[in-house]
């Protein structure tokens, strides 16, 4: 990306197209929003775009002025699904019994606004009031209950999700879904710029009940080199002890040396921390042996992938209202067009 | 061959970080093999070509013997130098304490624990930490990312064998052992020396995609029941290389087993059957790749897995290598 264009995205204090990502509704295997959304604002920017069996969007961006030969084969990986919940049973009274589609701690749920099935039924998850004494015991998915207040057209199946909260707290961005509606955007806005590697950007499907979008478009995609896009957790709380926050927000781009999915490529890792310290891009190590990206089922494709994961630090994933810092957005956007541009040498001089 | 597993347990090699043992493996293949090439991944992957058995082509035979041990990787360095960290692959804390760990860049250190004396607390690795000397967090040698590995001295004890990452620089040996030794062979043998494996059989994913086997075989340590009051298994020291049944996550095919039983009865070698009820081998991903790979496993019996200090029996390690040789000299039919 060139210097111009990152100084005017960070100028801006609008993005548009985030927001948007962040309130389109699509849990794992129903991602169709999402998907049209991000279809439509990278068309201009590529060469082709496809949608696979499993509902992937693949977007293709062929190489400018490569080094000769054969153009290197990139695949980014970011994915539109996010966790939510499915509708299991409509209750006689009208309330909906339901389960989690990935990764929620039902801890957080009693009282939560949440948004169910096609129509965007509004609903509140059961809540005892605390007049009628407190339970000692943490609520599981089992105990709750979702009320709409009876409202009609719902079904087993539908899709559950987190209601909107787009907006800014102080310096910082709010809103659902970030994890990995972020790296939707981030990949979006690279897609924009030219690189001298064969691009193919893939918003992948239902990464959050098993890496499994990822894995067939890996297949497919074939690349040389794989990066994941990512919301990763921020844990940047003040602690009591000298232990480690698992990514700190403001610190930029959090990549990923290790995580129970994958063991990154390591020259990737240098390629993305050299290119950050020539260039002044802040950075940091995700704390390893936390969490797992894309990444675990694409360097598994085919006769293996070299791989690695950069995400944007964000507080409360998994939650309605997560929080993330604009410059980190940017940073990563930075880090990875700079990365891209020196890639294809970089990789040929370790052959 | 004692000097050979010396100079494998000695080498630094961490999931993720196989360059040096991958070095002296190629090194140890020159002159063994037709060619050799290095995966994306990192799996050592040399050809030895068979001459075909009559009019039928060589059957293409892949054995894996993984490179990687298991270590600890660096998650924090606390401001007095202190390191928390967290395990690559299946470590155990109780064997943390008293134990020395190597880093890539020469540095070692060895393991403390938060709070009281060590004798009462059971301990957990959220409360440990490695100290590598260090007085504070800009002194440290290492920082976030760096893996130690477990490092203990070579002992040859006679009949049996002490040394750090047996698991499964034996397994490496024997592989290497067994090709000196093949000749001639009817089939294509595809060494592959391969990474990740402690992590989840990773590389042995990729590397059976694009070897694409006939026949898959693991070479790998496998527990014992022999030691007192230990959990009942049939396998014991010196009593030769196992032949897989089961473990936790594959049945053995029924042929490949036979194809090593009838050859370990044939040559009159020592074996015995394993079955596993903890952990696995990279056969069960070589296994399940693409269309399905019959495959098995060759376990060489090991007290004391995934501690700085293992056991083999070098009978055992003998008797594997002729079970391979013998089994791979001959043309290989799995039929069930």
């Amino acid at each position: 990306m060139t210097n111009e264009s990152l100084r005017s995205l960070i100028s801006n204090t609008q993005y548009p197209l985030l927001e948007e990502l962040s309130t389109a509704r699509g849990v794992a295997g129903q991602e169709g929003a999402v998907r049209a959304i991000l279809r439509q604002a990278i068309t201009p920017h590529v060469n082709s775009v496809e949608t696979d069996h499993l509902g992937n969007l693949i977007a293709r961006k062929a190489a400018q002025n490569p080094n000769g030969g054969k153009p290197l084969g990139v695949m980014i990986a970011a994915h539109m699904d996010e966790v939510g919940g499915m509708v299991q049973k409509v209750n006689d009274d009208g309330t909906l019994k339901f389960r989690a589609v990935g990764g929620i701690d039902a801890r957080i749920l009693p009282g939560k606004r949440l948004i169910i099935g096609p129509q965007s039924v509004p609903g509140v998850v059961l809540e005892k009031p605390v007049h009628l004494g407190r339970s000692n015991s943490a609520a599981t998915i089992d105990d709750l209950i979702i009320d709409t207040g009876g409202a009609s057209g719902i079904n087993p199946g539908d899709m559950i999700t987190f209601e909107n909260s787009y907006g800014t707290v102080g310096h910082l961005l709010k809103g659902k879904s970030f994890d990995d509606r972020v790296g939707c955007f981030i990949l979006s806005e690279l897609l924009k710029q030219e690189y001298p590697c064969d691009l193919v950007g893939v918003f992948t499907v239902q990464e959050e009940i098993g890496l499994r979008g990822a894995k067939v478009a890996a297949y497919s995609v074939a690349p040389d080199v794989a990066f994941a896009l990512e919301g990763t957790i921020a844990d940047d709380l003040p602690k009591d002890e000298d232990i480690s926050s698992t990514t700190v927000l403001g610190k930029g781009p959090a990549i990923s040396v290790m995580d129970r999915s994958a063991y990154a490529d390591r020259r990737l890792v240098e390629l993305l921390t050299l290119t950050a310290q020539e260039h002044a891009i802040p950075y940091q190590i995700k704390q390893p042996g936390v969490g797992g990206t894309d990444v675990g089922t694409i360097h598994l494709a085919q006769e293996g992938i070299p791989s690695v994961a950069v995400a944007v630090p964000c507080r409360y994933i998994h939650a309605p209202a997560a929080l993330m810092n604009p410059a980190d957005v940017l940073h990563t956007i930075e880090l990875m067009a700079k990365a891209l541009g020196r890639l294809p040498s970089v990789w040929e001089s370790q052959q | 061959m004692k000097e050979l597993i010396r100079r494998l347990c000695q080498v630094y090699g961490p999931c993720g970080q196989e360059e040096a043992v991958r070095r002296l493996i190629t090194q140890e293949l020159t002159g063994l093999v037709d060619e050799s090439r290095v995966d994306a991944l990192g799996n050592l992957i040399a050809l030895k070509r068979g001459t075909g058995n009559g009019n039928a082509p060589a059957k293409r035979v892949m054995i894996a013997a993984h490179m990687d041990e298991i270590g600890v990787m660096i998650s924090h360095v606390d401001a007095n130098g202190f390191l928390r960290f967290t395990n690559v692959g299946t470590v155990l804390p109780n064997t943390l304490f008293g134990s020395r760990v190597l880093f890539a860049n020469g540095s070692q250190g060895t393991f403390g624990m938060d709070g009281k004396p060590l004798a009462v607390e059971k301990p957990e690795m959220a409360k440990m930490f490695v100290d590598v000397g260090a007085t504070s967090a800009a002194d440290s040698p290492v920082g976030v990312g760096d893996v130690g590995v477990f490092r203990s001295e070579f002992a040859d004890l006679g009949k049996r064998i002490l040394a750090p990452s047996l698991d499964n620089r034996i397994g490496c040996a024997i592989l290497i052992q067994a090709l000196k030794e093949l000749t001639n062979t009817p089939n294509d043998i595809y060494a592959v020396f391969t990474v990740q494996e402690e992590v989840g059989l990773r590389g042995a994913t990729t590397a059976a995609f694009g070897v694409e086997p006939d026949v898959a075989l693991a070479l790998d340590v496998t527990l014992t029941g022999d030691m007192p009051e230990a959990h009942t298994m049939e396998v014991a020291l010196g009593k030769g290389p196992a032949v897989k049944v089961l473990d936790k996550r594959m049945i053995a095919h029924p042929g490949v087993r036979r194809w090593l039983i009838n050859t370990a009865q044939a040559y009159d070698i020592p074996h015995q059957l394993e079955v596993l009820e903890f952990g696995s081998t990279d056969a069960a991903a070589m296994q399940i790749s693409r269309a399905g790979v019959p495959a098995g496993a060759i376990s060489i019996p090991s007290r004391y897995i995934h501690t700085p200090v293992q056991m083999v029996d070098y009978d055992d390690v003998q008797n594997s290598v002729r079970l391979l040789v013998n089994a791979l000299g001959g043309p290989v039919d799995v039929t069930r």
